[in-house]
């Protein structure tokens, strides 16, 4: 095990992994916002929002995500700086001839994505820890927060809602690479699987954006 | 002669290699670390004979003239490597690649190095596949084999069109793995520019480094010449643009023998010369013989498209001539008769200068599939050159210069006349005799540098023992080096108009035309005289931009041509003295009736090895007579 | 035809230099491209220039000597071949052509268009080799080899050690050269003893030497004269991670 972590292909392994819990909490969380639009009422999606807020297992997996996340952006910024350096005079023509497309702009477009998680933790998450949000209650429960209420809120300002559908879109470019790239940087590459995980890929980054995207656009449009 | 005594063992034929390495002298493993050995080149020969020089101990100093070893020209070798495993059951043995290597260089070769090459091929083979080259194989696992033009058994193992490069890279892995036990030191883009003798021994050589211009000092025990052939004398073959023959002509100024130069082997399947710019001509591997039929049309000046010449209007001359072997006779015979037909104004292509190589019959027969898991990369490396598909249509072909049999004289023991001067691979004379059959280049290479070399040179490293590392400020290297300052001053001093490369085109021209595929006493005399005009002509007009101490590209081609001046005079003096037709070298006042090679073995049954006298004096010729104890010398038939 | 050249120009290691113009009117379909770089240098030559430096020696797509970045792309504008197997016709009249040579930072120019990529070499030092002594090896059948394996491991031996996939790889990584290796010896029976140390050495050297990180872009495998894919890359880390971790 000594040093692995040191090495190129140990950071890889690092930031791919991080890559895959990042995967399978953007299902999750879209999950939970998909009944934003679905459920009659705001009633499942706060009640969801309370449990992922107070739930001890889910406090613990808060933390283990952020983690995840810092090490992902750890990890790749220092791959990024090494392979910058690995580099320093530049070609005058730059080559284009990757496979995939993507690929190229990884880090820039993490760092837009990194920008719109600051901002949206902002609007959502710091606000319904730290801030005020109205409270609510359902069959003489009272939730602490109407988080329903600030999302349909905020998605009737048009400015908004482009904004997000943009980094909505710049998350699918991100995934589009990183989820085949992640299983190839494990080391699962296979004549028979790999297509399959490269369309599986496809699959997922599609239904991700398109999740996420219809529900500003449905609250706008209809409330 | 007492000066060209070839040591060889006593004993009978098959018995000699064995008690030969019974008796030989050893060195005690803590003595080898204090002897020094020089290995000038890279190339199977080279990496090979480091390498296990490496492994026994020696203290190696590797040299070449590339950025990395890997590139020597060993590497485009296509089609395969002969050995004598009989894997395939049908009757080869280590006497049947003797006879076979004997009878194809036309019986111009020493019986007992023939021998012993063969019988060393198939550790050669062992080693390979143990260090990792992917031979062919059949299903079941096991190694399989083709055949080969001048022979009618399956004894060559191959990794597709591929074969040099795997070997190469092969024995480059065993040379890098001397190099990071830190046995072998290697010093890379450095030129040898001439060898240090000390009391007459070779002691060490003053290489050139390409990258700063600096002439720097070696000094060893022994100096290993493994610097390949010199087929670019011919300007355009299939060498690489940069192989040359200097380090070998440097040793043979400094008194060893030059064997045979007039042996150059004229490869019957490359790539036609397609235009005037050409650097270059590719080969087509041999192995595609396999499978392609050649032909020309039976009209002259048919200008149909192959595809529309009726099967009755086509002339397969080698199936034709020579029904025994058919396509796959040797290349010399394969050359001539190419020539022949095209002389004879039934060449095709735009030049009129080439055959067909058709696989039509054979894709019909095996189909696509097969046909391409055999020569794909060959058929991909047409295709890219030409344009043209050749699952679709015929290849075009045509002989080009190759491979060169004659070399730096060695005995026995690979030593040439110069005590502790060793040549090996293609730089020295020994196997091949007057012609190079298929596959046996990379066989001769890597059994010399692998198994032969490491016996031979210890034989002489154990009366070393008691020289101390030889110090490289004895007068004898101050010498040497100025002398190479002066020639390389001389040459970039003479700031005519034209470049090396110009003289070098016209000296290829002037090879090519008079002492080529065939030669006749007229032509060499003129191209005698043609040489010599142009080697004036280059030492006054030539011009050589920049300066010495950078990476200068023409002034190393400059120096090479300038040495292949004075080895083109010998080659053609050595192609005026020998008035018979025998392998590659064919006299037209030497042939059968039917216009087949006529040897004279009562008067050329001999090596001719010349000794350099000194400038503007002519080589003394000295003749090893060939006695051939175990075959019978007869007539070469093919047919 | 007439193409316009703009080719790197640099004296030396510590040189700055500079791209030159070069307006060359004696262009033939039918030479190699670099032909006409040698058809340019005999010209520049006789005006008492000096020519372009540039690598090159078997000019027949195997010695991995030459490697010029052609117009963005190395190797030129064709996929599957190298500079010298690069043809004129893949050029039309009045092109203008950057010629570059590799960028990396562990291949620093030596002079004009070539570099040094001794680094391929001492990669290649730290195992990239079965340990066998001459004299040693079983007979050549004594260890059967599964077709399969056998040509899987001829695919990724081909790699001629160009470099042309750290010069097209955005990162400068080398991980498709070092991966053909560590492949070719992997798959085969005979390399399996020292494949754990092989995997191990070669990547901690590749990583000293400075090359980039592989971000799984393709472009080296679009680039390789010899189409080394990059299921290779994939074997490299799964052997590594194999030999770090089990």
């Amino acid at each position: 095990m000594s040093n692995i972590f040191n090495s190129s292909i140990g950071k890889k392994l690092i930031v791919a992994l991080a890559g895959f819990f990042l995967i399978l909490f953007l299902l999750v969380h879209m999950g939970i916002n998909l009944t934003l639009i679905l459920a009659e009422s705001s009633k499942p999606f706060n009640v969801a929002a309370h449990f992922m807020g107070t739930n001890i297992i889910i406090k613990v997996f808060e933390v283990i995500l952020f983690a995840v996340f810092l090490l992902h952006i750890i990890y790749v910024l220092i791959l990024q700086i090494q392979n910058w350096i690995a580099r320093p005079k530049r070609y005058k023509i730059p080559n284009f001839s990757q496979i995939s497309f993507f690929s190229k702009f990884m880090i820039w477009l993490g760092g837009i994505i990194l920008i719109f998680l600051v901002i949206h933790l902002t609007d959502f998450y710091f606000k319904s820890k730290f801030g005020h949000i109205e409270e609510i209650t359902y069959d003489n429960i009272r939730y602490y927060t109407d988080l329903s209420s600030l999302v349909i809120q905020k998605f009737q300002i048009p400015g908004i809602v482009i904004f997000y559908i943009a980094c909505f879109l710049i998350l699918g470019f991100h995934l589009w690479h990183g989820f085949q790239s992640a299983f190839q940087t494990l080391g699962l590459n296979h004549k028979v699987y790999t297509p399959v995980i490269k369309k599986l890929g496809m699959v997922y980054t599609i239904v991700v954006v398109s999740g996420f995207t219809i529900i500003p656009l449905i609250i706008y449009f209809t409330q | 002669m007492a000066i060209l005594d070839a040591k060889i063992p006593e004993g009978s034929l098959a018995e000699k290699w064995t008690h030969y390495k019974n008796s030989v002298k050893l060195v005690n493993p803590a003595n080898k670390k204090k002897l020094d050995i020089i290995v000038v080149g890279t190339g199977a020969a080279g990496s090979s004979a480091a390498s296990a020089l490496g492994e026994l101990g020696y203290n190696v100093k590797v040299f070449c003239y590339q950025d990395s070893p890997r590139r020597a020209h060993a590497i485009a070798s296509q089609g395969g490597i002969n050995a004598t495993k009989n894997y395939q059951n049908d009757g080869d043995s280590v006497y049947r690649l003797f006879y076979d290597m004997i009878k194809g260089g036309d019986f111009r070769a020493r019986e007992a190095n023939v021998y012993r090459a063969a019988e060393v091929s198939s550790q050669v083979i062992d080693h390979y596949t143990a260090l990792g080259v992917p031979f062919a194989r059949d299903y079941g696992g096991s190694l399989t084999n083709r055949s080969f033009g001048g022979v009618q058994v399956s004894r060559t193992f191959y990794a597709k069109g591929q074969t040099g490069q795997q070997c190469m890279l092969a024995s480059y892995s065993s040379l890098n793995r001397q190099i990071s036990k830190g046995t072998v030191t290697m010093f890379s883009r450095r030129e040898m520019l001439d060898l240090v003798l000390v009391d007459g021994k070779a002691r060490g050589i003053i290489t050139r480094n390409l990258i700063t211009g600096e002439l720097e000092r070696h000094s060893a025990h022994a100096v290993v010449l493994a610097s390949g052939g010199y087929g670019t004398i011919y300007y355009l073959s299939t060498l690489a643009i940069q192989s040359n023959g200097s380090a070998a002509w440097k040793a043979h100024l400094k008194g060893a023998l030059f064997a045979n130069p007039s042996f150059a082997q004229i490869h019957p399947t490359s790539i036609p010369q397609l235009n005037e710019y050409q650097s270059k001509l590719t080969l087509m591997s041999e192995s595609l013989r396999n499978d392609g039929r050649i032909w020309v049309p039976k009209e002259k000046n048919d200008k149909r498209h192959p595809n529309d010449i009726p099967e009755e209007d086509r002339d397969y001359y080698l199936e034709r001539r020579y029904p025994a072997y058919g396509n796959l006779v040797p290349r010399d015979v394969g050359s001539r008769a190419a020539k022949e037909r095209c002389d004879a104004g039934y060449g095709v292509g735009p030049t009129g200068l080439a055959v067909y190589m058709d696989f039509r019959d054979a894709i019909k027969k095996q189909g696509d599939k097969t046909i391409e898991a055999k020569y794909g990369n060959l058929f991909q490396l047409y295709d890219t050159i030409t344009g043209i598909n050749p699952y679709k249509e015929p290849m075009q072909i045509y002989p080009s210069a190759h491979y060169t049999m004659g070399g730096l004289w060695v005995d026995y023991n690979l030593m040439t006349t110069i005590p502790g001067l060793y040549a090996i691979g293609e730089a020295n004379f020994a196997d091949h005799g007057a012609n190079r059959l298929g596959a046996a280049s990379l066989m001769q290479c890597s059994g010399d540098g692998y198994f032969i070399l490491p016996f031979t040179i210890s034989d002489y490293m154990a009366d070393q023992i008691k020289t101390p590392r030889i110090p490289v400020n004895l007068k004898e290297f101050d010498e040497a080096e100025e002398n190479v300052r002066k020639r390389l001053e001389k040459l970039i001093s003479i700031n005519g108009t034209q470049t090396s490369t110009f003289f070098h085109k016209k000296l290829g021209k002037i090879m090519w035309d008079y002492c080529g595929m065939v030669r006749n006493e007229e032509g060499l005399k003129k191209a005698a005289e043609l040489v010599k005009e142009l080697k004036h002509e280059f030492w006054t007009d030539l011009k050589v931009p920049g300066n010495l101490n950078e990476l200068n590209q023409e002034i190393e081609k400059a120096g090479r041509v300038s040495d292949f001046f004075d080895l083109a005079g010998l080659l053609i003096s050595d192609a005026l003295n020998r008035k018979e037709s025998c392998g590659a070298h064919f006299r037209e006042e030497s042939q059968t009736p039917d216009g087949e090679a006529q040897r004279n073995d009562d008067e050329y049954l001999y090596v001719a090895a010349w000794e350099f006298k000194g400038e503007e004096r002519p080589h003394q010729l000295h003749k090893e007579k060939l006695k051939f104890e175990e075959v019978e010398v007869q007539v070469r038939s093919y047919k | 035809m007439k193409v316009r050249l703009k080719i790197w120009r640099q004296e030396n290691a510590k040189a700055k230099g500079a791209f030159v113009t070069y307006d060359f009117e004696e262009v033939s379909t039918e030479m190699s491209f670099l032909e006409m770089l040698d058809a340019l240098n005999q010209k520049l030559i006789k005006k008492g220039d000096s020519p372009i430096a540039f690598d090159s020696d078997c000019r027949e797509g195997i010695c991995g000597s030459c490697g010029l970045y052609i117009n963005g792309r190395p190797n030129g504008p064709e996929k599957g071949i190298s500079t010298c197997q690069l043809s004129m016709r893949a050029f039309k009249d009045g092109d203008t052509i950057y010629v570059e040579p590799w960028r990396a930072k562990p291949f620093p120019v030596i002079k004009d268009l070539i570099v040094d990529r001794s680094a391929f070499d001492k990669i290649l030092h730290a195992c990239g080799f079965i340990s066998v002594n001459t004299g040693s090896a079983p007979d050549g059948n004594s260890i059967l080899v599964p077709k399969e394996y056998s040509d899987l491991a001829f695919d990724s031996s081909v790699c001629i050690g160009c470099g042309a996939c750290v010069a097209a790889c955005k990162n400068a990584s080398a991980m498709l050269f070092v991966s053909a290796k560590v492949s070719h010896l992997a798959l085969l029976p005979q390399g399996r003893p020292e494949a754990r140390e092989r995997v191990k050495n070669m990547v901690m050297e590749m990583d000293r030497l400075g090359f980039g990180n592989c971000t799984n872009t393709g472009a080296c495998e679009a680039e390789c004269p010899k189409e080394i894919n990059l299921t290779n890359i994939a074997r490299l880390n799964r052997e590594y991670f194999t030999a770090k971790i089990l």
